[in-house]
């Protein structure tokens, strides 16, 4: 059975966990905002801001080190782009670039692994995300690991019987790749096929209704203002006394 | 008694052309449950299909005295509760709770109606304590459990479950057979396990090229056909007999 680290994550039982995900995500959209319009200070920002993540990772009870590792995997993709605008003569443009991402990504890795994907779901619906994306995103959620899984039952199959990429023509191997996958779409097609079915047997009229479980009550409004409040304040203090220039 | 189900010269035939049911003719009374025996092939999942409009085919199928068809399809979908051979496909929700919810929900109950549903349903059923968890964190067994629970929070009158002990090991599939036992509905089960059929089932139909070749008593099927695979003594060698 596959556990996703980030799920293990989301099911602690931290204050930060247990707060609406509303909440969170509104706090996100502003800690984004500062991070990505700042221009000033960036390197002492950065390092506010890193420490104000860093310190809700460590309250949430998730592993400081697991978390800045698995932000970092923005890095290779930013640090192409910083790379290039080091090259034409913008450095400062390159770095801003990759710490503004990896800050994001911090960012976003906190709420993804504080909050269970059904009540973040839940709460980019109420915040008027679109429906049939999320539908979407709750699906290919749920059914990834059981395609996966089929994946690698087809791939056990075929090596059992003595099949193997090894000394074949590239040709062959895209030819063999593209069998496989072929197979793994029809039947990724009969599930869905019976997941339908499955679906109208219990009545369902087109559209999903959902219990409703989520409740804003006055904590969370009371997280949501101090959050989002932590790094605007952050980001003034940095511009207004930080020797860095621009 | 009364009459569940009534299905009469029930016909049908795939788009690739293969007939799969050839006139089935088939009754169900309330508080009976029937074993479906069959070859792969012979028509019984095909059938079932047919008793809440999944499929639709030739002939008549009346359940709870309401004939099926596109009108009457969402009261008739309230009354038989399917239970699907793999369970993976029938619990998408991301939650057990929402998933036992999702029936309720399509009744046009409340959140909170459909909720106290799921949770007395998952009693029922001896999942309680999973309420808040993944359907895919869940055992082969315990996904049966929480898709039946699935059905019986809709309170339907009639359960069909299709190959229901399949992925199940022998404790699992023993304490479904003690679960369906005790659940009140009328039952129709498509199986080839013949202890589990002998255990949950008081009749049972024999599949045979889409049409009920035989019905009777379990025992009277498994002999006449020779569904059972128990090995006869005498063929056994020494070494297997001791």
């Amino acid at each position: 059975m596959h556990h996703v680290v980030l799920e293990r994550w989301s099911r602690g039982a931290s204050a930060l966990h247990r707060r609406d995900p509303r909440a969170k995500l509104g706090a996100l959209v502003v800690f984004l905002v500062v991070a990505a319009t700042a221009h000033r200070a960036l390197p002492a920002l950065a390092a506010a801001l890193l420490a104000l993540l860093s310190a809700a990772v460590i309250s949430a009870g998730i592993p400081l080190a697991g978390a800045l590792g698995r932000a970092a995997l923005v890095l290779p993709f930013t640090a192409v782009f910083g790379g290039a605008c080091w090259l034409a003569g913008d450095p400062a443009r390159g770095l801003a670039l990759v710490l503004k991402s990896y800050l994001s990504a911090l960012a976003v890795l906190l709420v993804v692994s504080t909050t269970s994907l059904p009540a973040l779901l839940r709460g980019l619906e109420t915040a008027g995300a679109p429906r049939y994306l999320l539908m979407v995103a709750q699906f290919l959620y749920r059914y990834l690991f059981v395609i996966s899984e089929e994946a690698q039952h087809m791939s056990k199959a075929a090596a059992s019987r003595g099949a193997t990429f090894r000394g074949l023509a590239a040709r062959a191997r895209f030819r063999g790749a593209a069998g496989a996958l072929a197979v793994l779409f029809a039947r990724s097609y009969g599930r869905a096929e019976d997941i339908h079915r499955a679906m109208l047997a219990r009545g369902f009229p087109g559209h999903f209704r959902t219990l409703d479980t989520l409740h804003f009550g006055r904590g969370d409004a009371v997280f949501l203002a101090l959050a989002s409040f932590a790094p605007v304040v952050a980001r003034a203090a940095v511009e207004r006394f930080a020797r860095w220039p621009a | 008694m009364a009459r569940l189900i009534d299905v009469r010269n029930l016909r049908f035939r795939y788009e690739d052309g293969a007939a799969a049911l050839n006139g089935v003719d088939f009754r169900l009374e309330e508080g009976e449950a029937v074993a479906l025996f069959g070859a792969n092939g012979s028509g019984k999942t095909t059938f079932v299909m047919h008793l809440n409009g999944l499929l639709a085919g030739e002939g008549s199928v009346e359940v709870c005295g309401l004939a099926v068809d596109r009108q009457t399809i969402p009261a008739i979908r309230r009354k038989i509760g399917l239970v699907f051979q793999d369970s993976e496909s029938q619990l998408f929700m991301p939650t057990v709770l929402e998933d036992v919810a999702f029936g309720p929900l399509n009744l046009g109950m409340s959140s909170e109606q459909a909720a106290a549903r799921a949770h007395a349903a998952l009693a029922t059923v001896g999942m309680a304590a999973a309420a808040s968890r993944a359907p895919y964190h869940l055992s082969a067994g315990e996904k049966k459990r929480v898709a039946i629970a699935g059905i019986l929070a809709m309170d339907p009158e009639i359960l069909v479950l299709d190959e229901p002990t399949t992925f199940l090991d022998p404790p699992g599939q023993r304490a479904l057979a003690g679960l369906l036992a005790d659940l009140p509905q009328a039952k129709i089960l498509v199986t080839h396990n013949i202890p589990f059929a002998l255990a949950t089932c008081n009749r049972a139909v024999f599949f045979q090229g889409g049409v009920i070749a035989a019905e009777g008593s379990v025992e009277e099927m498994v002999s006449r056909f020779g569904w059972d695979f128990t090995p006869d003594p005498s063929k056994l060698n020494r070494r297997q007999r001791a």
